[in-house]
């Protein structure tokens, strides 16, 4: 039952923190979104150039500095790696191509539904489909392989990576890009972000919460556990955006958001395919990174190259729509996940290749 | 004599998987499941009592064995 309350717990922690971060600056419907935050933090280092989507978000630094200090002190913290990682560069590359093209990831996707965003229902059954067809990928055997254990420096590396971004976010050298104007220039005081980042890190640590997971597991094994952070994502969020009158309902003029139904439906199908292969959304990998998983540092370091591809060449979507560029990365990206989903089954060939080995 | 499910190094869902492909193919008895992390201890548990089996898990240098009987 106290598993139950802590994930519950930690939806409503993420949920309250996101309406909190944009009343203090954050754009709207996004007080807290990874997809949205590492392309800005992307941009803010200077690999991509969309000028309006450029700084170095707090949010994501103390969301792994809490995951790190917090599997220190259960004595969780693993240095592990080995697990297809350039597979996983790749899976994560296309996956933000497709959060790029619906604007934002599953947690901002709730978000934006609490918002009165209806576009983001639309990402929603989306990326359930997505989950779907990953789903029947692993029911076929689908393995990356298995990580294993790394010297444990190789663990810390990806955490050290966040300090060094948040000695650039407070020293702002002038190589460093920050939006003057747009989405990238909105921001919650740093302290306070990175605040509300280090208290859902912990909570996610914690409590392993993960939107792709949780409609995972219900497909698979009718186990609603982590649907229930969710679900508290989408309700407390909902209350604070009705009571600071940041709620709209509707499909038109949404903040940064775009109506085009069925390229909001496949990015995120794209997204929830590639995340679930990867097993988990972008949350998950980075508090997976701070906890030591070298491969999920890789694929957050995937999702960042594709945030850059997807900016500098066109692909990813404004309020204004979806360029063609964008959807037919959207539809060259599935085809790669279904080869790579296809290539990847050696369990299938020997009908399980983990079962009844000895420990 | 129990069935064996080595899970080290594997991301969720596969120790659940594995676990879940074990169990179907038996009504009572006894698995072992080796993991590596807490996810995978916490998520083949939940499978583990959903379906009533009893779980001991013991630490084991590293890595955690989860004992299910039924």
């Amino acid at each position: 039952m106290s598993k139950r309350l802590l994930i519950l717990a930690a939806g409503g922690t993420l949920g309250l923190m996101a309406v909190i971060l944009v009343l203090l600056g954050n754009p709207a419907n996004m007080g807290y979104c990874i997809a949205c935050f590492l392309r800005d933090i992307t941009g803010g280092l200077g690999f991509q150039r969309a000028v309006p989507v450029q700084y170095i978000r707090p949010e994501i630094i103390g969301l792994v500095l809490g995951a790190f200090f917090t599997s220190l002190a259960t004595k969780e913290f693993r240095s592990v790696g080995g697990s297809s990682a350039f597979t996983r560069f790749i899976l994560g590359f296309i996956a933000m191509i497709g959060m790029l093209v619906f604007l934002g990831c599953p947690v901002r996707a709730v978000l934006r539904l609490a918002g009165g965003d209806l576009n983001a229902g639309v990402g929603l059954i989306g990326l359930v489909a997505g989950v779907l067809i990953g789903v029947q990928f692993l029911k076929n055997g689908f393995t990356l392989g298995r990580a294993v254990p790394q010297q444990r420096g190789n663990g810390y590396l990806f955490t050290g990576l966040m300090v060094v971004l948040l000695i650039l976010l407070l020293a702002q050298p002038a190589f460093i890009f920050f939006s003057e104007q747009g989405p990238g220039s909105m921001a919650a005081p740093i302290w306070i972000a990175l605040g509300a980042g280090l208290i859902v890190g912990i909570m996610a640590q914690r409590s392993r919460l993960c939107m792709v997971g949780g409609i995972r597991d219900y497909i698979f094994f009718r186990d609603g556990h982590l649907l229930y952070g969710f679900v508290a994502i989408f309700i407390v969020a909902l209350i604070g955006n009705l009571a600071v009158g940041a709620f709209k309902i509707g499909f038109e003029g949404q903040p940064v958001a775009h109506t085009d139904g069925l390229w909001n439906f496949l990015g995120m199908t794209l997204a929830g395919w590639a995340a679930v292969l990867l097993g988990g959304c972008p949350l998950r990998q980075l508090v997976a990174a701070g906890e030591g998983n070298t491969d999920c540092a890789v694929t957050i370091m995937g999702i960042m190259a594709g945030a850059a591809v997807a900016h500098n060449f066109g692909l990813a979507a404004s309020p204004a729509g979806v360029p063609v560029a964008g959807q037919v990365a959207v539809i060259l990206g599935m085809l790669a996940v279904a080869v790579i989903g296809i290539l990847n089954r050696p369990a299938a060939v020997t009908g399980g290749a983990s079962i009844g080995k000895g420990s | 004599m129990a069935r064996e499910v080595d899970a080290r190094g594997l991301l969720c869902p596969e120790p659940v998987l594995l676990t879940k492909r074990v169990m179907d193919t038996m009504d009572s008895g006894a698995i072992k499941v080796l993991v590596s992390h807490t996810a995978a201890r916490e998520n083949v548990s939940r499978l583990a009592e959903n379906k009533g089996w009893r779980i001991e898990v013991t630490e084991q240098g590293e890595d955690i064995l989860l004992l299910l009987q039924k």
